[in-house]
């Protein structure tokens, strides 16, 4: 179905149900119980899992197929945040041309940078494309103030044009919206103890995120991506197979960079204002981060890492140390005291701590990501049956 | 005229002289040979004909035109096909995937953006590359990834991922490297077999006298950079030159 073979059709259609239905299976815990904070079906959120899984799904194209490690990546994202800002004082609050400007400013970006960065590879390559992007970070900061908007970042006005739309009456900032839903609205669910939100914008970027992943399946599924995985495998046999390999890359980060801006545009879209932070080295980091903690190469596992991150950023820093006391109010008082006092550095401020711990145990123990540790659980409940009936035939014998 | 004309080459590596005034000529549909003890220059001269090496003097010109300038990947598509000394395969692909990439390359050129295809769905270049599998005896291992075969199957693959491109060329650097004797005789049995059933040119560099002797039409002899003689077979056994500078004493 949709060119997919079976296999990546029942997969493709998991993804669509879990996507669908997040909201939900995100909020597992009644809305007053002490575990009400670690849910995570709030849109606010929702909607980071689904724009930075967009990143990390465009960023494995490059970094997983090709194996190019890219350090710059956040300025793509920034870019497209810039240009969809520019799209919605300019033009229109409707976030299609926002979005589509997004990816083709990023695009466009990606195309110069990637053509120098990629006369080089390994480590030069890294470096070049790190360079690039703190280069833009800083102009983004100072000289190109005009365009950005330096530090206070680039936000909506009142007095903006948007030619577009229909004079703003009003004396508040317009929102967001596709064809006049509002990205913010959203309706609430309350059933029993529960309350779910289904907000339009969450949906709309996980319709995007879908659009998003099927194209990944489908570069992955091609013979552009096989040549792609052949780059990182061999890159001497592949030129002596009559294969050119740099349009070959190029086009692949091109395509990533694309991705990119399109978080970007969606990032803006949910919240118009654009920051140069966003284009900052740690925000390149990150990316890296989400998708080697996932699974570089696979299909899911950037998805996974991004929510993963985007989980404990924002579950894991909300914890404190009265929320501990609570959860150990049984335990005698100086156990109460020594645990809270043992578990401070790794809460709060500190879920940086308990991140990097997670990521080192997660690359020497699991070097594929969150993919290979899901495969080795499923693994070890194939392997039973299979045993079985040996265990049965053998005393036949 | 041959299918590959080396006129006056000449290159060297800071005050190395690698190599010096090669002339060679290759003739459509044999197997030529290039012998000669290390540091002869016969690797160097392979580098020069694929795009690897810029020769500093000197002309190479296959099937008429020049491929001087040209990157390895558009000497490839002019005809050329290359053997490594050491396997150089995609060791993370499955092995059908292996023979699949040089079949596109032939089919779409150095680049096509064919992202939106599905490679299960090309049945032709699919059912080209299993016919050529099954030429080499490697059908039944088409999902295995190639990083896992023998070392023996590996220089397989290899070989089977130049043919299937039906190259006007073929050359081999020492193909047989490392092997034992019976892992050698299939390799030439292959390759007699490959000869026998398709219009090809060999160029082979090879140390093994056996499969030199079993396989070449003709031989160049190299020393220091220089083609000492150039001759069949028969002459080159019993050549006193040839003795003196590469067969020396063992052969006696």
């Amino acid at each position: 179905m949709f060119g997919l073979d079976r296999k990546d059709t029942v997969f493709m259609l998991i993804v669509v149900v879990i996507a669908l239905s997040a909201p939900i299976l995100l909020n597992p815990w009644p809305a007053a119980s002490q575990m009400a904070q670690f849910n995570a079906g709030y849109p606010d959120l929702m909607q980071r899992f689904v724009v930075y899984g967009i990143f990390a799904i465009g960023f494995n194209i490059l970094f997983g197929l090709t194996g190019y490690l890219s350090f710059g990546h956040a300025a793509f994202l920034g870019v497209g945040s810039y240009a969809a800002v520019w799209m919605f004082k300019l033009l229109s609050m409707n976030i299609i041309p926002a979005i589509l400007l997004s990816m083709v400013v990023a695009g466009l970006f990606a195309l110069v940078i990637g053509y120098v960065s990629l006369r080089r590879s390994g480590i030069y390559f890294s470096i070049l494309t790190l360079a690039f992007a703190q280069m833009s970070f800083n102009m983004a900061y100072s000289v190109l103030t005009p365009l950005t908007n330096g530090e206070t970042g680039l936000q909506l006005a009142l007095d903006d044009p948007r030619i577009l739309d229909a004079a703003n009456t009003t004396n508040s900032l317009p929102v967001t919206n596709l064809f006049g839903a509002e990205m913010r609205s959203s309706v609430t669910w309350n059933v029993g103890g529960w309350s779910f939100d289904f907000s339009v914008g969450y949906y709309v970027c996980a319709v995007i995120m879908l659009i998003a992943f099927y194209t990944s399946v489908r570069i992955f599924r091609s013979p552009f991506g096989m040549m792609l995985r052949a780059v990182k495998s061999n890159q001497q046999r592949l030129n002596y197979t009559g294969i050119n390999s740099r349009p070959y890359t190029l086009a692949a980060f091109v395509i990533s960079g694309m991705y990119a801006g399109l978080a970007g545009g969606l990032l803006a879209a949910m919240d118009p204002l654009a920051g140069a932070e966003r284009m900052q080295w740690t925000a390149s980091g990150e990316v890296v981060l989400m998708t080697i903690l996932g699974g570089a190469g696979t299909l899911i596992g950037p998805f996974l890492g991004a929510g993963f991150i985007k989980y404990c950023e924002n579950i894991f820093s909300k914890i404190n140390d009265q929320i501990l006391h609570q959860w150990f109010a049984l335990l005698p008082d100086w156990l109460e005291n020594t645990l809270v006092t043992v578990l401070h550095p790794f809460i709060g401020k500190g879920w940086h701590l308990t991140l990097g711990l997670i990521f080192m145990l997660v690359v020497v123990f699991l070097p594929g990501g969150l993919v290979e540790g899901w495969n080795r659980i499923t693994g070890l409940f194939r392997r039973k049956p299979k045993a079985k009936p040996s265990a049965t035939t053998e005393p036949a014998e | 005229m041959g299918i590959l004309e080396v006129n006056g080459v000449g290159k060297n590596f800071g005050g190395l002289k690698a190599l010096s005034n090669v002339n060679l000529s290759v003739k459509e549909n044999t197997v030529h040979a290039i012998i000669g003890p290390n540091g002869a220059g016969k690797s160097t001269l392979l580098n020069c004909l694929v795009g690897k090496l810029i020769p500093d003097t000197g002309t190479v010109t296959f099937a008429g035109q020049s491929v001087l300038g040209r990157k390895p990947h558009q000497i490839n598509q002019m005809g050329i096909s290359r053997v490594f000394q050491t396997p150089e395969i995609f060791t993370h692909l499955t092995v059908m995937e292996n023979v699949l990439i040089p079949c596109f390359a032939r089919r779409d050129g150095s680049f096509r953006m064919h992202a939106f295809e599905t490679v299960a769905n090309e049945h032709d270049i699919v059912e080209q590359a299993e016919a050529m599998l099954k030429d080499v005896k490697m059908l039944d291992k088409r999902h295995m990834l190639a990083a896992n075969l023998s070392r023996g199957d590996k220089r397989r693959l290899e070989m089977a991922m130049c043919l299937v491109q039906e190259p006007k060329l073929l050359l081999l650097d020492e193909p047989t490297a490392g092997m034992a004797r019976a892992d050698t005789n299939n390799t030439i049995d292959l390759l007699k077999e490959i000869k026998a059933s398709r219009p090809i040119t060999m160029a082979i560099i090879e140390h093994d006298m056996h499969v030199v002797f079993s396989l070449a039409e003709r031989i160049t002899v190299m020393a220091q950079g220089t083609p000492l003689v150039e001759d069949t077979p028969d002459n080159i056994k019993g050549h006193p030159k040839v003795r003196e500078a590469y067969l020396g004493e063992a052969q006696v």
